[in-house]
């Protein structure tokens, strides 16, 4: 589900772009998707986690404001979920310098399409705001719960919904091909 | 409730000014899809049997690899590309993987992956070729993962039994249950 049109809650501008987080799932998804791979490489990573995404996002966000031409990204912010997911699944402990270049590289990715997207609509500063809010709030919250899973219950439950992130992303891939053909 | 309030959030015109036509029906369609099918359900629900009977690593292994190879398969349905014996193959993952449960089989953790695998990529593959007509395939997407996994989780659930001496022969009946609507289905398939 593509939104190219965005929310309208009526609250103003900053509860537009929370409204336009939790209803865009790439978004949702690939801000889950650091948290679970943040908050399963322990206390370092999930701190570089919590502080970079929300980061990389307002610049990213503040670029593709001031920024002109900046093409469709629905590849790339797509392809973005599956990367995450397939690293949940398959790192047992993620290095804080790969949570600190993911979340970085994401947080850009999915902040310029954000920042474009809410230009074009002539949106005020503060919906990205929100969006912005909404990224750090469940990264935060998120990452730091889960440095607290040490079970091994816990641990398959976090690779697993990384496995989830992975698949997704690949049939969304697979959706866009079916619809650019 | 849980669901169709989710669903209430992808549909709802007073919230989105322009709505994504189709979305609440693809997620919803996506998330019933693998339990509106009982060959469906006995192979997930068998996935997390097996994996609970063989124990680490395999109890993780499993979960986490058939998802991603549904996935591939889920891809290839999407996008219009064939794969011949669907239905047998459903049929065949139910009743070989009913069958490795009754038997408490414990192969090597990478020919268990692969078996498990190749048998997710028919299940991904019907998934994706049954995407309803005009249903949005992003969240279709999401709901099918989801659902499958749940399934996946409820196996595994019935699977902890196995840690009981009574818990191994209910886990076993289950093998067999499978294993037998897994012949059943076989059977339709070829005479169909």
């Amino acid at each position: 589900m593509n939104l190219a049109h965005l929310v309208q809650t009526g609250f103003g501008g900053f509860y537009d772009g929370l409204a336009h987080w939790a209803l865009s799932p790439r978004d949702l998804l690939v801000t889950v998707g650091i948290a679970l791979l943040g908050g399963a490489g322990g206390v370092a990573a999930a701190r570089t986690a919590t502080l970079t995404l929300p980061l990389a996002w307002a610049v990213g966000g503040a670029i593709g404001w001031y920024a002109t031409g900046i093409g469709e990204m629905t590849w790339a912010t797509t392809v973005s979920v599956g990367v995450v997911g397939l690293l949940v699944a398959v790192l047992r402990r993620t290095p804080p310098v790969v949570v600190l270049v993911l979340a970085g590289v994401i947080g850009l990715i999915h902040g310029l399409a954000n920042g474009s997207v809410m230009v074009s609509e002539e949106r005020e500063p503060l919906t990205l705001v929100g969006t912005v809010a909404a990224v750090a709030v469940v990264t935060l919250l998120g990452s730091a719960a889960l440095t607290k899973v040490e079970n091994h219950a816990g641990r398959i439950a976090i690779r697993v919904g990384g496995s989830w992130l992975a698949a997704i992303g690949l049939l969304w891939c697979a959706w866009l091909l079916r619809l650019a053909t | 409730m849980i669901l169709p309030f989710l669903a209430s959030l992808f549909e709802s015109g007073l919230v989105v000014a322009h709505a994504a036509h189709g979305s609440a029906s693809g997620f919803v369609s996506g998330l019933t899809h693998p339990i509106g099918g009982l060959d469906h359900v006995l192979a997930m629900i068998a996935v997390g049997l097996w994996g609970a009977q063989l124990g680490r690593p395999a109890i993780w292994v499993l979960p986490v690899a058939f998802p991603i190879a549904m996935a591939f398969g889920g891809a290839l349905g999407l996008i219009g590309l064939p794969l011949p014996g669907v239905e047998i193959g459903i049929a065949l993952s139910a009743l070989v993987l009913g069958l490795m449960v009754l038997l408490e089989a414990k192969p090597p953790l990478w020919l268990a992956g692969i078996v498990v695998a190749a048998f997710a990529i028919f299940h991904g593959h019907a998934h994706g070729t049954e995407l309803p007509a005009g249903a949005d395939g992003t969240l279709y997407s999401v709901g099918f993962v989801i659902s499958t996994g749940l399934l996946h989780g409820a196996g595994i659930a019935i699977g902890l039994l196995h840690k009981f001496d009574w818990g191994r022969s209910v886990v076993r009946a289950g093998g067999l249950v499978v294993l037998l609507g897994g012949a059943w289905f076989l059977y339709s398939s070829i005479a169909a």
